[in-house]
């Protein structure tokens, strides 16, 4: 799989926040059709990379490419322009609006004809959409006109997954999110997160819980002091060795894996 | 339909109505005289205008303090620039309105931009603009009441109307017709809702939250214009003394009928309700030979058990 050119691929990214350097030179990639973990210890800069690779803060110096083309990504609004999106680990739902509202966000249907041009929302077709998106991605909904605040942390955790990956074309990035999730809820998510993969998307997962990592990554890529310290196959190594990686007990060659 | 009836605005409407039946219970005769509901509604107008704009602000979890002051300059520059053009045609009349309209936005924009742009709180800003308003109009007539203005503004627009329905209560009927369309509707509302419930994701999901924000405090504003042009109408003069508390009954209003001061609920028909309890508690007091002191300590009352009932529905909504 790995032959192929990277869908995107971020080298030697470096952020700082004021004196702290969150990111000292970080390199990464993703691949089509592939769920890659990002891992490290707290402070590893996992989040950081995530930001700058979705414009929340673009990077000091580095170069990210998109299909093996350089690309500044200042905004969220570029970067989801060029096909990726990210689920927060906040969610970054409209709790009083239903879960349709949410998922069109940004992006209402509008009605046909002059009541369009005046801004009126076509609620029906919103709603039609978001319930196959819905159902395509096994979230079980069972009103979808309630408010979101009605529903439970699976249930939003669902509509914030369908949403981005219903708008994304090339890569979804998931921070944490089982984090906040009981079991049936958490198998739920996993299996979202391979039917995303099967659609042919780029999945990178940020998460603590190697068991989760091992069950739906395709590869670990390891930071480490904001730094890509590991490329892994959970095919190959231990969850031992990821620890090892992470905590820097053990070195792996940089490029391993690839 | 179940939404309907169990929806915080169903609710509010039913305790009006049961208000409206306990009133004419004890006086028939004079509470649902023509001449009397003619009044309330009339009282209400001004007060809808400026609650419908409140509503929105509220709904995306802002404050506007400044109504009441807005609408006490923009009806001294209206008078002012009517009184200056002389006259008693129908376009100095017009040219008033515009006059008007012009400076509840301008104060509006003011707002808006402080809010959406400084980020200041808009408690503060509002606040700020209350005073600098009402400074200015004091500043601009001296602190003495514009008393004049064009004769048929007052006995054409102020009294008169069709079927019997003042003009100035069908202006802010429709005013609130078509602004509950808008924002139950359109775009324009759904943003305006969602920003109330979470800026930072409607932010992220691409939208333009600052220059939402100073839409939306901009029609806040123009409304005030408005109400003070109409208030004109009604009054012949400027009362500029007259609207220390316009905005905390405009508030008490919009969250009397249901608007969340916490943002993302709230609707233009709950306002509606909001707006007319204090009234018919007012003439319905005095009616039934009720010192009219005990409407303030009733619509108190009314808020208070308004917000308690929100809490109590978020905490739920929580769980």
């Amino acid at each position: 799989m790995n032959a192929q050119q990277p869908l995107l691929e971020a080298r030697k990214i470096v952020k700082s926040f004021g004196s702290v350097r969150a990111l000292t030179g970080a390199n990464f990639s993703a691949y089509e059709g592939e769920v890659v973990a990002l891992v490290g210890d707290n402070g590893a800069g996992k989040s950081t990379l995530v930001k700058t690779l979705v414009g929340v803060h673009p990077p000091d110096s580095g170069e990210i490419l998109f299909e093996g083309r350089e690309v500044h990504i200042h905004t969220p609004q570029q970067a989801r322009e060029i096909g990726m999106e990210t689920v927060y680990q906040d969610l970054a739902l409209a709790e009083e609006i239903d879960p349709a509202a949410n998922m069109f966000l940004g992006r209402e249907i509008l009605r046909g004809g002059p009541l369009g041009r005046l801004g009126f929302l076509d609620k029906a077709a919103m709603r039609h959409r978001s319930e196959e998106a819905f159902s395509d991605l096994g979230v079980r909904i069972q009103d979808t006109a309630a408010p979101v605040a009605h529903m439970s942390g699976g249930q939003r955790q669902g509509i914030a997954i369908t949403r981005a990956v219903t708008w994304a074309s090339k890569v979804v990035f998931m921070d944490e999110p089982t984090a906040a999730l009981g079991v049936v809820q958490t198998r739920n998510v996993l299996d979202q997160i391979k039917r995303v993969r099967d659609q042919g998307l780029a999945v990178v997962l940020i998460s603590h819980n190697l068991p989760e990592i091992f069950e739906v990554a395709d590869r670990i890529e390891v930071l480490r002091l904001g730094e890509r310290v590991a490329r892994l196959r959970p095919s190959d190594v231990s969850m031992e060795d990821v620890v090892a990686a992470m905590t820097g007990a053990l070195t792996f060659h940089e490029e391993e894996g690839s | 339909m179940k939404r309907l009836l169990t929806g915080s605005s169903t609710q509010i409407g039913l305790i009006l109505v049961g208000l409206i039946v306990i009133f004419s219970l004890l006086s028939f005769e004079s509470f649902f005289a023509v001449a009397n509901a003619r009044n309330i509604a009339t009282d209400a107008a001004v007060l809808l205008v400026l609650a419908v704009g409140a509503t929105y602000v509220i709904v995306t979890a802002g404050i506007d303090l400044s109504v009441g002051a807005v609408l006490v300059f923009s009806g001294v520059v209206a008078a002012k620039v009517m009184n200056g053009l002389g006259g008693e045609s129908l376009g100095v009349i017009l040219v008033g309105l515009v006059a008007s309209l012009a400076a509840g936005l301008a104060w509006g924009l003011f707002n808006g931009f402080l809010v959406a742009k400084a980020k200041i709180p808009a408690f503060i800003v509002t606040l700020g603009s209350l005073g600098m308003a009402l400074g200015a109009a004091y500043l601009i007539t001296g602190g003495v009441d514009e008393r004049e203005v064009p004769f048929p503004l007052v006995s054409k627009f102020g009294i008169g109307r069709v079927l019997g329905i003042p003009y100035l209560v069908l202006v802010a009927l429709a005013v609130a017709i078509v602004l509950g369309i808008v924002l139950a509707q359109t775009r324009f509302g759904r943003y305006t809702y969602a920003i109330g419930s979470n800026e930072e994701a409607v932010r992220r999901s691409g939208v333009n939250v600052d220059r939402h924000l100073i839409k939306v405090y901009s029609l806040a504003g123009l409304l005030s214009g408005l109400a003070g042009f109409m208030n004109l109408a009604r009054f012949g003069t400027t009362t500029i003394g007259g609207h220390a508390t316009d905005n905390l009954n405009a508030i008490a209003a919009v969250v009397i009928g249901g608007t969340s001061l916490f943002g993302g609920i709230g609707t233009i028909l709950g306002t509606v309700f909001g707006v007319f309890i204090p009234a018919v508690l007012q003439n319905g007091f005095v009616i039934v030979g009720v010192q009219a002191f005990w409407q303030q300590v009733a619509v108190g009352a009314v808020l208070i058990a308004a917000v308690y009932l929100d809490q109590v529905r978020r905490a739920r909504q929580r769980q």
